[in-house]
């Protein structure tokens, strides 16, 4: 088994381009589906599903990013900027103390991945990268997946029945080639490669932030302990996950199945006992 | 904060915003086969057990019902499964493997073994209606059980949180809800001779039912909302309503003597004589308890869609999903808790 591969997306140097949502549509062939327009800022594409892998949220916010505070045309003002410029944040400044969110979102590759545990007919595996990928060839349509994913992410197909997501690129990975998305990212807010060097490059990234006050910034998903037993495809956050339509605490079903076993005996126990305290009366 | 508050707000804390609103998991995909298969494996493993108990009983008429509905349930239920499949002609590719995790993956193959054992069961007491119990009708009975609560077990097995959270008491609904069914059509197809225990499992049943659901609400605390609103909601109601009346019913047909089993037949044997009753007992009775019997089917089926509902209702809500994981996470920060 090779070394576990990962993305780490660094939303702090997003810019909102959706190069990621087209190279992957592009190199995976994942079919259009026009939604029309949402009125939810530049952000016509909803959420990740079955035809989308790549999804870019735009967050509008009446929150300073810390230029403005300084008075126009001052030294102190341009210093302000230059600071934002230098930590890869500039990005998202506008006008009246108002900024801009913007990240990729993408299949976690869930350490415990709740769509593998759920499916019945093995098309969901492990790949040898460590990361979680549906054969279209074997999976019957049964959508319990798309339950058992605390991230919303995988989905039925309309029309092909089968479900979809992010392989992350296994293709191009047996090929030792990078994966479209990430490839496609300008800024390098998406990155690939080992899941620890990742790791620790993020933690440096937080780290460089938290020390030039940008005290939002924060990991998700990095960390083993948590529900999921830690994320392939983890990213840097500018606020509450929630904010950007990711569960702030998810837990994989898996957790809680010997509990959901022992209550399902308990039950059927107590039906067959049922059944059978009924034919106790009126039996002499 | 949901906004009907509830104990589980406790917690005071600024709420995050969602993202414009849009779900964090995703509503479930199934169709209304699914509810519609909850019901009627519930009906055949529940009847597996009241056909075989009442072999045990020596009440061979009770069973050839209960077999006649044990084997329309899980006839139905595969046609049911597969035609929910996004690709039908792959439903034997769920028995490639076993999985322990996935509740579809073990359903399948209970599914499989009991309608196998049911089958059988029921066609031997169809040529031999005097059989003795044997090793078909207790495999039948054996799978039939977790048949009737392994469904529950596999919506709750999910991220949905009105499904997940509800996971420790929705097997006894879907058991008791399973074990009305089978009441029921035993007592619709020829109520009178052999029926008191469906009589009374039916009754215990509803009252069971209703217990089982009032514990889980409560225990859901602001979660219980998807249940009792929107579409969910008025299916419970509906539910609800189907199913006591459908109990009062059955109290009402019931009548000491009007049992087939030994002891009534001895008791009927005395009064005989002196009062000839139409055999299976007063027509009048009879029809009331069918009435209750198809009340109860009726109740069984909406509880299933309400239940059903509910998932989606909880599933389109993001705020259901962010509440639960942040007082879970302000419990666990809390020190002793
Ligand atoms: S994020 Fe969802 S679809 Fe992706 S691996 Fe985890 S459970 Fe599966």
């Amino acid at each position: 088994m090779s070394e576990r591969k990962g993305f780490f997306t660094d939303t702090s140097v997003c810019i909102g381009c959706k190069a990621c949502e087209v190279a992957c549509k592009e190199w995976n062939q994942v079919p259009a589906d026009p939604q029309g327009l949402t009125g939810n800022s530049y952000d016509n594409s909803g959420e990740l599903g079955a035809n989308r892998w790549r999804h870019v949220a735009f967050i509008e916010q009446k929150v300073s990013v810390g230029v403005e505070e300084a008075p126009p045309e001052s030294f102190a003002r341009e210093a302000a900027r230059q600071s934002l410029v230098s930590d890869g944040l500039d990005p998202h400044e506008d006008a009246d103390g108002f900024r801009w969110l913007m990240s990729s979102d993408v299949c976690k590759h869930c350490t415990e991945a709740g769509c593998l545990d759920a499916c019945p007919t093995g098309a969901l595996f492990r790949t040898e990268f460590g990361t979680v990928v549906v054969q279209p060839d074997i999976c019957n349509g049964c959508g319990y997946c798309v339950v058992s994913c605390p991230f919303g992410v995988i989905d039925q197909r309309e029309g092909d029945g089968r479900v979809w997501k992010c392989t992350m690129c296994y293709d191009r990975l047996k090929d030792d080639m990078e994966p479209a998305c990430a490839q496609a990212c300008p800024t390098d807010s998406i990155q690939f490669g080992d899941l620890d060097e990742l790791r620790e490059r993020a933690a440096r990234r937080v780290e460089r932030l938290h020390e030039r006050g940008r005290e939002e910034a924060r990991l998700y998903g990095d960390s083993e302990d948590d529900g999921v037993g830690g994320f392939g495809a983890f990213f840097l956050l500018l606020d509450e996950p929630e904010t950007y339509r990711l569960p702030p605490d998810p837990v994989v079903p898996t957790r809680r199945t010997p509990e959901v076993w022992a209550a399902a005996l308990g039950a059927a126990a107590v039906l067959a006992g049922g059944v059978a305290a009924s034919f106790l009366r009126g039996r002499r | 904060m949901n906004p009907k508050g509830g104990e589980a707000s406790m917690v005071p804390r600024e709420r995050p915003t969602t993202y414009y609103g849009r779900p964090i998991v995703k509503r479930p995909v199934w169709k209304p086969e699914i509810p519609l298969y909850f019901f009627f494996g519930g009906l055949a493993g529940a009847s597996a057990n009241l056909a075989t108990a009442a072999t045990f009983a020596g009440r061979p008429r009770l069973a050839r019902r209960a077999w006649a509905g044990a084997f329309v349930g899980v006839t139905v239920s595969p046609v049911l499964l597969i035609r929910d499949l996004g690709r039908p002609k792959r439903f034997l590719y769920m028995l490639r493997v076993i999985k322990i995790t996935s509740p579809m993956s073990l359903g399948a193959w209970i599914l499989a073994a009991n309608g196998g054992a049911t089958t059988l069961a029921a066609g031997l007491n169809l040529l031999a209606p005097r059989r003795r119990a044997g090793l078909p009708e207790i495999g039948a009975a054996l799978v039939g059980a977790p048949l009737a609560t392994y469904t529950a077990a596999l919506i709750t097995n999910s991220a949905i949180p009105a499904w997940s959270e509800a996971r420790l008491e929705m097997p006894f609904v879907f058991a008791s809800s399973a074990a009305a069914s089978a009441a029921g059509a035993a007592l619709l197809t020829v109520p009178g001779e052999e029926t008191e225990p469906a009589r009374a499992l039916g009754i215990a049943a509803v009252v069971v039912e209703e217990a089982a659901s009032r514990i889980m609400l409560k225990r859901l605390g602001p979660l219980a909302s998807a249940y009792e609103e929107d579409e969910a909601g008025k299916a419970d109601k509906v539910a609800r309503a189907l199913s006591a009346a459908g109990a009062v019913a059955l109290v009402a047909g019931g009548k000491r003597g009007s049992d087939g089993s030994r002891g009534a037949r001895r008791a009927r044997g005395r009064r005989a004589a002196k009062h000839p009753a139409a055999p299976g007992g007063d027509p009048a009775r009879r029809a009331i308890t069918a009435a209750g019997g198809a009340l109860l089917l009726a109740g069984a089926v909406c509880k299933r869609w309400a239940v059903f509902k509910a998932g989606f209702a909880s599933a389109a809500d993001p705020d259901q999903t962010i509440d639960l994981q942040r007082d879970r996470m302000a419990a666990e920060r809390r020190p002793g808790a």
